[in-house]
């Protein structure tokens, strides 16, 4: 089942998604990249109803690219954030809402701060400094709640995400293979191999 | 409203009132985030705090700043708490046949002619019917126990000081026997000339 986490540390915000593409019991794909980069500061890894996910991530992209042509300046990342909420919960009450849930990682480059917003599909919103989505939160959070240190290194900050991911690959039953991280920083987005 | 959970309360004092929530997200049992406040500034003397389901509380404290800033610009004054809560009422029977899942508390003080200041609470429901206490007003998951500790603590004239201590004591013991709300909690004594706002610590559990 689909799994995505992120945590924040010092000057980052790491994400990590898996990378299969499944329909109904079958593996459909296993190189699949969840995770947008929607700006030069800015990661989204989106998980939810197959269809939705893709449609809903490009539209969000493409939105968000048209914002930073007009204006020059991209939005930062609680603008962001907020501009996409408020595209899920308009669309919640809609005929035909999406289902997406989302992380939203991004660096803000002029308070130099990282920040990490949890987005589910009801449009619930919340900032906090580390966050899953999928059966995998069950086992995930717990670990973060001990481990998770908001002053860590990329170092430290990849061995906590190395905990979680192992811990779900050991303890869930349908864990997913393969994983694509990817952390955004002062420097930019990077996808590191893991 | 256990989806998400979370609870506000709202108390009178003498000359003050009070208003806080506590600061769980969840997801159904699961925790998501111990961040969530609930209670939101309208004006520099009214405050609103919003208890159910929570994109239906960033979606209407939205709306609610827009109206109040439509309100401001075309009266050319600021909203008044009575005002205010028959704004909220109607913005919620707006979607009587599909209702915004909240339950909003209002508290707020509002001047009489002669110029001194007077407390005002009132609460709602999901729909928007209107509960005005002389008292205290409460709202979410807890809603209950926040009832009973409230009718066992509050008394009438409570100075800002001691109002604080009142409604810090019924929400926390409140909320610690509700496993949807919890995780610290947020309260607000409005004073005329000032607000003074405390984050309380309360069981991790």
């Amino acid at each position: 089942m689909e799994c995505s986490f992120a945590l924040t540390g010092k000057g980052y915000v790491l994400i990590a998604a898996d990378t299969t593409a499944a329909r109904s019991i079958v593996k459909m794909k296993i190189d699949e990249d969840k995770i947008k980069s929607l700006g030069p500061h800015l990661l989204m890894a989106y998980s939810g109803e197959p269809g939705d996910t893709t449609q809903f991530a490009e539209y969000i992209e493409r939105n968000i690219r048209l914002y930073q042509i007009r204006n020059l300046y991209p939005l930062r990342p609680p603008s962001a954030a907020s501009w996409i909420r408020r595209a899920l919960a308009d669309s919640l009450r809609s005929r035909k809402p999406y289902s997406v849930n989302l992380l939203l990682g991004g660096y803000d480059t002029s308070n130099h701060t990282p920040s990490l917003y949890w987005i589910d599909y009801l449009g619930t919103q919340a900032e906090v400094p580390f966050a899953c989505h999928g059966y995998g939160s069950y086992f995930a959070l717990s670990l973060l709640d001990r481990y998770h240190d908001p002053e860590a290194n990329l170092e430290e900050g990849l061995a906590v995400l190395r905990r979680c991911i192992d811990e779900v690959s050991k303890r869930l039953v349908v864990s997913p293979g393969k994983y694509r991280v990817k952390v955004v920083d002062k420097d930019g987005i990077r996808e590191i191999e893991f | 409203m256990e989806y998400n959970g979370g609870s506000v309360i709202a108390m009178v004092g003498k000359g003050c009132v009070a208003i806080g929530s506590d600061l769980r997200l969840g997801n159904q049992a699961l925790t998501v985030a111990t961040n969530f406040e609930k209670v939101f500034p309208v004006t520099d003397r009214i405050y609103i705090g919003m208890s159910g389901l929570a994109t239906d509380v960033a979606t209407l404290r939205e709306q609610f700043r827009f109206r109040v800033n439509m309100y401001t610009i075309k009266e050319e004054r600021e909203i008044e708490p009575e005002s205010f809560a028959h704004l909220v009422s109607s913005t919620l029977y707006e979607r009587r046949f599909g209702p915004y899942f909240i339950e909003p508390v209002m508290a707020g003080l509002w001047k009489t002619q002669a110029g001194e200041y007077k407390p005002y609470i009132a609460a709602a429901d999901l729909i928007g019917c209107l509960n005005f206490a002389k008292d205290f007003v409460v709202a979410g998951t807890a809603s209950e126990k926040l009832f009973g500790v409230a009718e066992g603590l509050w008394e009438p004239d409570l100075e800002p000081e001691d109002l604080f201590e009142t409604i810090s004591q019924t929400l926390l013991n409140g909320v610690d026997r509700d496993a949807y709300s919890g995780w610290g909690a947020v309260i607000h004594v409005i004073l005329p000339d000032k607000v003074i706002t405390r984050t309380l610590k309360g069981r991790m559990d």
